[in-house]
């Protein structure tokens, strides 16, 4: 952490070690902290080396799916004597997630650094910094950065007189959370609307410009060269429980919680501790009702799962939800679970690229009806009807996007049915105006 | 903001060309950056957007020939992304994030104020005095700082609808 | 061919097809349709609608079947419940905003919309207490109309535009469900090969403005034809209501036309609808012309070609069938002829994506069929021997005015016309024949492929196709050969004066034609020669 709250003392700080210091942003300040270390490293390093030791590191992608980061770089071809591409993906428009925004606007050469290391790694010259339109702080800090860095020969046609060549390119998005997904990203960079693509191709196969590409979150490759650094087996020493989760993660807390923040913490670390002690718990009066942990596209888990859950890949799956992007939304009992669910719809409706029929109609559909229960006439199918809907918008798709607008749907039925109920029978007010 | 088919956005005099001097430099120092002339596309946009405010059918038409694209094929891509106006908007351009973690924060309350405060009345709207424009938009990714907004391109966090009249003084 | 064949179980049906082959099309070797609305196999494939979705065997999750490849052993059933429940809420969920006016949507009746939800689809909606999405009718163009709120945005037709047509007029605008088919603000869908876009709409979206509300689909009869508009030779589909032709559509024939024909050939019917049409034989008596019965003019029509001396000229309309062109050329057998057909020329359009597809410069169908029975294209030629010639015989011609004005200075004048036309009204004779739409025939177009056309409607009173009169008069001067009776023995026996067509029929020549040069002979038994 360390903005706006100082470090939790039970906090492992790597990657969030100098937020809220603001001469960390500049290319000297940043070298002053042991910056491009790594990178000087990883330069003297094959690609093999550097993939093999980031695959005994543990290392799993940060964004969402979790995949190990040395074998998605290990997947890129060799010698195939085609341009490679890495996509760093900082569209972070996942509700509940604010992380990779920070890292940018506090440490932007960490990610300098960790897209110059991939770059080598994956064998590409060029890597796409892709920034949604939105974060127009951590834009301007990663124009200063990247300037800096190329004006320091760090980066550039000889990068760090390693005779390599890197160039990072920034590119501003425009207002779209499905951008966030990576083959939807490669189509808006390539100037297209952004629709996700089928797979196959892969990106490792045929991604940006039909080219071999491989696109990472923010936070895995700032985590990159800290693993250079220090090395795999510190890495993947940072575990507190399952050892498929290493290393430290950030989690981003907001909702009902009263210091709201990212706080960065070794993999496996206890959910309640996070949101009690390093996030000050609730409110005066209130309690805990749920979490939806991954960013909002993940299954609500209800007190009793939030509060036991260990905060890794596994320990989340094992208590009915998912690790996502690591952002919980934290709501207290103050909360309207089924407004929430609606507000979420609402939002997956409002970005559903309109490609795949279930999603374009039945984002807009559940929403409607979560519309109508909240005016307060809803009608006892409704429920059943949305559990059918949400059901066929899970697996169907080209993408995500709708499974993730029916998981919260799900879940808040199955585990908050009464409050449902309460607005089907008209025991509770209606929260929205009626027609 | 959506619009049905067969509605003209906006009105528009003779389109006066946008990639000109400066903003002609800017697009040119973008080519050798991407593989492609069509990558340049959403960059453009934005140059478009920063020297008109909006994106004109005309803008888009200059694009369109300028990235050896067709102009529907560029109002499809505009219209795709909520951040490019394809209308004008008032002189402050105020987006308020009302997505699930800044409603558990009271985000309703921001938006009411600043409807009232800036005389919009309603979203999407724009003030009588053509100053302010104030629209709902989804997840602004600051939902620690609860509740984020946009005026333009300055990212203002922890607002309250007692911030607001202070936030709105600074803009004429 | 040596592609590698795998081997594949769709619902119980065991097929081999090439490596590569989706699985939408391996089930229609099986005999399954998938049911799929943004495939087409003209078009790159999107996968979006998601109506296509089947349970393949060992994998995860439902597939989409236009974009999934088969792999050998696999197990495909497309018919299963979870690919049918699928399939029933995609329909639901196309339905939520897609209104119920089939009533006065000319789509109704050939709807992929309308039947799958009657195939598969819900009784019933849920949907029932809220708006639908609503957005006016749009004018895209000379001969489209868009009607947005039936749009299941498919986009077929913006892939048309962008991949087939080469010309991006089209796009999808906005997104989710607030998504619709946008056209460029300054232009019109007015490119040559546009009017595809309807054809391709699976729902009532985009129409037809000459279509509109003309008639319902299942008062039509359909007739499989050819496109009498270029020497393309695309193969169509003659729509008839109440024997009156409302609609030319593209036939599929991947080697010719693919699925498309150009807006010319699509617009070009309504001289079939004529109804100045001669009805009976006219023969000369004294200053006028008596209508008679054939059995009466056939002799005269012999008498005239066998009794009379000095040069034939034989002007022919373009339109006419390789059996008319054939038995004409053989009527005068034996006497000096000079036969011509005429070409109206006009600029070629291509199809950009479709390799080999254009609309022609030469705007006829049956330019090679002519060449092949001894016809010339040199009109101006044939024109000037008409002076003086002892016999001229016009085969359907459309002559102009000064064309017609020469005929005066010819012996004996003898149209076999379909059109009532008082300029020739100084022939000796004058019989009625049908146009293609009327007949059986076939055309060879100008790769040399003989494709046939099929009866649509029905030739009015007593006309006769050319072909008919022409060998009835022929075996009249023949004894004892006979003349043809059918289409199909007119067409066999083609051969028997034009060697490239010897072995040729109907039968083999299918719905879809076949090339001169790649039909090897057929050995006695039936099997392909070795080459």
């Amino acid at each position: 952490m360390g903005y706006p709250h100082p470090s939790h003392p039970k906090e492992t700080v790597v990657l969030s070690k100098y937020f809220g210091d603001a001469a960390a942003r500049t290319h000297k300040g940043w070298v002053e902290r042991g910056g491009y270390e790594g990178l000087k490293k990883a330069l003297g390093m094959t690609p093999e080396a550097i993939i093999e030791e980031l695959k005994a590191s543990g290392l799993r992608g940060r964004g969402g799916a979790g995949f190990p980061t040395g074998l998605k770089w290990s997947f890129m071809p060799k010698g195939d004597g085609k341009p490679h591409y890495l996509c760093c993906n900082a569209d972070e428009s996942e509700p509940g997630t604010f992380k990779d925004r920070e890292i940018m606007r506090w440490t932007p050469h960490a990610l300098i650094e960790g897209c110059a290391v991939g770059c080598h790694a994956i064998g590409a010259e060029t890597c796409y910094i892709y920034i949604r339109g939105e974060f127009t702080d951590p834009w301007e800090v990663m124009q200063q950065a990247v300037a800096e860095a190329y004006a320091a020969g760090t980066i550039g046609a000889n990068a760090m007189g390693s005779g390599k060549r890197i160039d990072i390119v920034l590119f501003r998005g425009a207002g779209a959370y499905i951008c966030g997904e990576e083959t939807a990203l490669m189509n808006s960079l390539e100037g297209r609307r952004g629709n996700p693509r089928i797979k196959p191709p892969f990106p490792a196969a045929a991604g940006l410009f039909g080219m071999p590409t491989t696109i990472n979150n923010v936070e895995t490759l700032a985590a990159v060269p800290h693993i250079l650094n220090r090395g795999a087996a510190w890495y993947k020493a940072l575990c507190l429980s399952n050892p498929k989760s290493t290393g430290t993660k950030l989690f981003s807390v907001c909702g009902h919680v009263m210091k709201p923040g990212n706080f960065e913490v070794t993999m496996g670390y206890p959910m309640k501790d996070l949101i009690y002690e390093m996030a000050g718990g609730m409110r005066p009066g209130r309690t805990l009702k749920a979490v939806i942990p991954g960013g909002s596209s993940v299954p609500l888990m209800n007190r009793a799962e939030a509060e036991s859950a260990l905060c890794d890949y596994e320990g989340i799956v094992e208590k009915g939800s998912m690790l996502g992007s690591a952002g919980f939304i934290v709501m207290d009992d103050s909360a309207d679970i089924v407004y929430e669910v609606y507000r979420l719809a609402k939002f997956y409706a409002h970005e559903s690229c309109a490609q795949c029929t279930q999603c374009r109609e039945g984002t807009a559909w559940t929403t409607k009806i979560l519309e109508r229960i909240l005016k307060g006439q809803g009608k006892q199918e409704d429920l059943g009807l949305l559990l059918e809907l949400s059901e066929q918008m899970t697996g169907k798709t080209i993408c995500v996007l709708s499974d993730s607008c029916a998981a919260p749907i799900v879940s808040g039925i199955q585990k908050f049915r009464s409050e449902f109920d309460a607005y089907l029978s008209r025991a509770r007010a209606p929260a929205l105006a009626g027609v | 903001m959506s619009a049905g088919p067969g509605v003209t956005h906006g009105t528009e005099e003779a389109h006066q060309p946008v990639f000109v001097g400066a903003a002609r430099e800017k697009l040119d120092a973008l080519f050798p950056k991407f593989p492609t002339k069509q990558a340049c596309l959403l960059p453009a946009l934005w140059i478009a957007q920063q020297e008109r405010g909006w994106i004109s059918g005309g803008s888009m038409a200059e694009i369109a020939t300028l990235l050896d694209l067709t102009p529907a094929y560029v109002r499809g891509v505009v219209t795709f992304y909520t951040m490019y106006h394809t209308h004008p908007v008032g002189r402050h351009f105020i987006q308020v994030c009302t997505t699930s973690p800044c409603h558990l924060c009271g985000s309703d309350d921001v938006v009411k104020a600043l409807l009232k405060e800036t005389g919009c009345g309603e979203l999407g709207a724009t003030s009588p005095d053509g100053r302010f424009t104030v629209i709902e938009v989804e997840c602004l990714g600051a939902c620690g700082f609860a509740t984020p907004i946009l005026v333009n391109d300055d990212f203002i966090e922890s607002t309250s609808p007692e911030r607001v009249p202070g936030i709105l003084a600074g803009y004429r | 061919m040596s592609a590698e064949l795998v081997n594949v179980t769709i619902d119980g049906v065991v097929v081999s097809v090439p490596k590569g082959t989706t699985i939408i099309e391996a089930a229609k070797q099986a005999g399954v349709l998938v049911p799929h609305y943004c495939y087409h196999p003209s078009l790159p494939s999107p996968a979006v609608c998601r109506m296509c979705l089947v349970e393949v065997e060992k994998a995860p999750k439902l597939m989409p079947a236009c974009v999934t490849t088969v792999a050998e052993g696999q197990v495909v059933k497309v018919m299963s419940e979870p690919a049918l429940k699928a399939r029933e809420s995609v329909l639901e969920f196309l339905l939520i905003n897609h209104p119920l006016d089939c009533p006065i949507c000319d789509q109704a009746g050939e709807c992929e919309l309308q039947d799958y939800v009657f195939q598969e689809g819900r009784a019933g909606t849920r949907y029932s207490d809220y708006a639908k999405r609503f957005n006016p009718v749009e004018d895209f163009g000379p001969d489209v109309l868009y009607v947005p709120n039936r749009c299941i945005l498919c986009t077929r037709c913006v892939r048309f535009m962008d991949d087939v047509a080469d010309t991006p007029v089209l796009n999808v605008s906005e997104r989710g469900d607030r998504a619709y088919i946008g056209i460029d603000q300054n232009q019109r869908l007015d490119h040559e090969w546009s009017g595809n876009v309807v054809d391709l709409c699976p729902v009532g979206s985009l129409i037809s403005k000459d279509f509109l509300h003309k008639a319902r689909a299942w008062d039509l009869d359909k007739s499989a034809s050819i496109c009498p508009g270029c020497t393309q030779g695309c193969n169509i589909t003659i729509d008839t209501r109440d024997d009156v032709v409302v609609r030319l559509r593209p036939r599929a024939n991947l080697d010719v036309n693919r699925h498309f024909i150009c807006d010319t050939g699509r617009a070009d019917y309504r001289w079939m609808n004529r109804g100045d049409r001669i009805e009976a034989p006219l023969l000369r008596d004294g200053a006028r012309l008596v209508p008679t019965d054939w059995e009466t003019a056939i002799p005269r029509l012999s008498a005239a070609v066998k009794s009379g001396s000095g040069r034939v000229v034989l002007l022919a309309s373009g339109r006419a069938s390789l059996e008319s062109l054939g038995w004409m050329k053989r009527l005068v057998e034996g006497r000096d002829v000079t036969a011509a057909i005429k070409v109206p020329q006009g600029p070629e359009a291509p199809l950009p994506g479709v390799p080999n597809l254009a609309l022609r410069k030469d705007r006829v169908p049956n330019l090679d069929g002519a060449r092949l029975a001894g016809y010339s294209a040199d009109w101006k030629d044939a024109l000037s021997k008409v002076d003086g010639a002892g016999l001229v015989i016009l085969l359907d011609a459309d002559l102009d005015d000064q064309e017609a004005a020469r005929l005066v200075a010819a012996g004996t004048v003898i149209g076999l016309q379909s059109i009532d036309d008082d300029r020739l009204k100084g022939a000796s004779m004058l019989l009625p024949v049908s146009t293609m739409a009327e007949e059986n025939g076939t055309y060879v177009n100008r790769d040399q492929r003989v494709q046939r056309f099929t009866e649509a409607k029905a030739a009015p009173g007593m006309a006769r196709p050319a072909w008919w009169i022409a060998a009835q008069a022929w075996a009249e001067n023949n004894a004892g050969q006979g003349a043809p009776l059918s289409a199909a023995d007119a067409f066999a026996r083609l051969g028997e004066t034009i060697p490239a067509l010897s072995g040729f029929s109907y039968a083999d020549l299918g719905l879809i034609g076949r090339t001169i040069e790649a039909t090897a002979p057929i050995d006695a038994a039936g099997q392909g020669a070795a080459r």
